[in-house]
């Protein structure tokens, strides 16, 4: 997977947990939770779709690594690359 | 007796339903009017298709798909009543203080649909609980409909759930009014609510309880007090009442659609699931008592009848030895349209009846065919609405599992 279709897949599952929200100018470099309306539970959310989807694990340390879409794909590429 | 508070009075300022036949109270009662059922085939999981009660309100009329998606069943229907409740108020919600507003809401089980779901969902993963959702608490709290309620409302008074079987409807009214009468809110969203459709268990457990209704034709299935009824058609559905103490509700010049003027709730201490009829008797008689009243003075009694053997035998043994001057009070029965709405039975049946007061007509029982002479009740009112000169006060009966009996008497408001 490349980090666009990554950033697809991550847009994909946002798009699921807030149904009601624009996300066609999401700002990579902006954090998530300053564009969208996500809370820990909605960030739980992508971590459990993310495993039930693609079978990637995010430890709970590595939760800060998901704060924006630009730092999301760059932490989730090596995990997802060969799938 | 206690009579604490009970001088101060309490009336229903405000309506919102959704029930298997109609989304508010006009269409409702124009419904149970034309006698139109609400009851259709519903595939669940495990069972072949089942007659059952859906309801088909906007539901997000009052809620984000974010919300609905996060919540309940049961969350979605109370918000959308609690919201239709409030505007047919016309209370000022907005600029009210609403850390004085309390959410109460009957219901008879909660928690049994996410679990279900969720535990089906996790089957799909080889029952590896790293994939249960994280909702889950959450969801099956017994507090949610009520709390995502007050969530969805900005609501910080008090709020909660009465788990009460199937007498949990007229629950939500008593809770509310007491609340009322002690001091603790000034305005209270108080009914019940029902989203047992969605869980399998119910459907199958009342079938191997032998008491699920079964009916080619399922607006025919639940037929209370006829002889050949066969068993409870389960059904989902809500409905909300605004609730305030009178002085207030004329301050404002709020619509009144009727006083809250006796209740009752016991337990019979005799079965898990039989119903008792003389407790049920004893519920009555000191609602009565409590409104001040003589049986004579009720002009409608509507039934808890559920469409079981037993359960119908048992609750007219009770009204006869309640009412025995037949044919007053006129009687009969709301979940021969809508089903079993369970939680949401006692408050949306009460609501169907309202509009009496205004409109002098009886709703009648439907697909009542032949009736059961162990069923047999002069004042039944059977298959069409019955013109009656001056109503002024309906007896709302809803009993339930583990013997909980509760009973409303809503009186017309005469100031």
């Amino acid at each position: 997977m490349t980090g666009e279709g990554i950033r697809q897949a991550i847009l994909d599952i946002i798009k699921e947990i807030v149904p009601d929200e624009d996300l066609s100018s999401v700002d990579p470099e902006k954090p998530f939770r300053d564009q969208i309306d996500l809370d820990s539970m909605d960030f739980l959310d992508i971590v459990m779709e993310l495993r039930k989807r693609y079978s990637v694990e995010v430890p709970e340390q590595d939760y800060p690594h998901l704060l924006s879409m630009s730092s999301t794909v760059d932490y989730l590429l090596p995990k997802m690359e060969s799938l | 007796m206690s009579n604490i508070a009970n001088d101060i009075r309490i009336v229903i300022t405000g309506v919102g339903l959704t029930a298997p036949n109609a989304n508010n109270l006009p269409d409702f009662r124009k419904a149970l009017l034309e006698g139109k059922s609400g009851i259709r085939m519903f595939e669940t999981r495990y069972l072949p298709p089942v007659p059952a009660g859906v309801c088909t309100f906007d539901k997000f009329k009052h809620e984000t798909k974010k919300a609905a998606r996060r919540g309940t069943r049961a969350g979605s229907i109370s918000i959308y009543c609690a919201n239709e409740a409030v505007i047919d108020s016309g209370y000022d919600f907005q600029n009210k203080d609403r850390s004085r507003v309390g959410v109460f809401i009957g219901i008879t089980e909660h928690g049994n649909v996410e679990t279900e779901n969720e535990v089906h969902s996790l089957a799909k993963y080889n029952n590896d609980v790293k994939f249960w959702t994280h909702h889950h608490n959450p969801r099956t709290v017994a507090n949610n409909p009520a709390g995502e309620v007050t969530l969805n409302m900005k609501i910080t008074g008090p709020h909660l759930c009465m788990g009460a079987a199937c007498a949990a409807g007229n629950l939500g009214i008593i809770y509310s009014a007491q609340m009322l009468r002690l001091g603790e809110v000034d305005f209270a969203l108080g009914g019940g609510v029902s989203e047992s459709i969605h869980t399998f268990g119910i459907f199958a457990s009342f079938k191997s309880q032998n008491a699920l209704a079964h009916h080619e034709n399922p607006a025919k299935a639940c037929r209370p007090f006829d002889k050949d009824r066969n068993g409870i058609v389960v059904s989902e559905g809500g409905c909300m009442y605004t609730m305030e103490r009178l002085e207030d509700a004329k301050a404002r010049g709020a619509k009144i659609y009727g006083e809250v003027a006796g209740y009752a709730y016991n337990s019979d201490a005799t079965d898990f699931v039989l119903p008792n009829p003389e407790r049920q008797a004893e519920c009555m008689n000191l609602a009565l008592k409590r409104a001040g009243m003589d049986p004579e003075d009720v002009d409608i009694l509507n039934t808890h009848g559920t469409g079981t053997q037993q359960g119908d035998e048992h609750e007219c043994e009770a009204a006869r030895t309640v009412f025995p001057n037949a044919p007053r009070p006129y009687i009969n029965n709301t979940k021969s349209y809508i089903g079993h709405c369970m939680g949401a039975a006692g408050a949306l049946e009460l609501a169907g009846n309202i509009p009496s007061f205004e409109d002098g007509l009886v709703h009648p029982t439907i697909n009542l065919d032949n009736i059961d002479p162990d069923c047999q009740l002069d004042g039944l009112v059977i298959n069409k609405p019955k013109p009656v000169d001056n109503i002024k006060c309906i007896m709302n009966n809803s009993f339930g599992m583990l013997g909980i009996n509760s009973v409303v008497i809503l009186k017309k408001f005469e100031d």
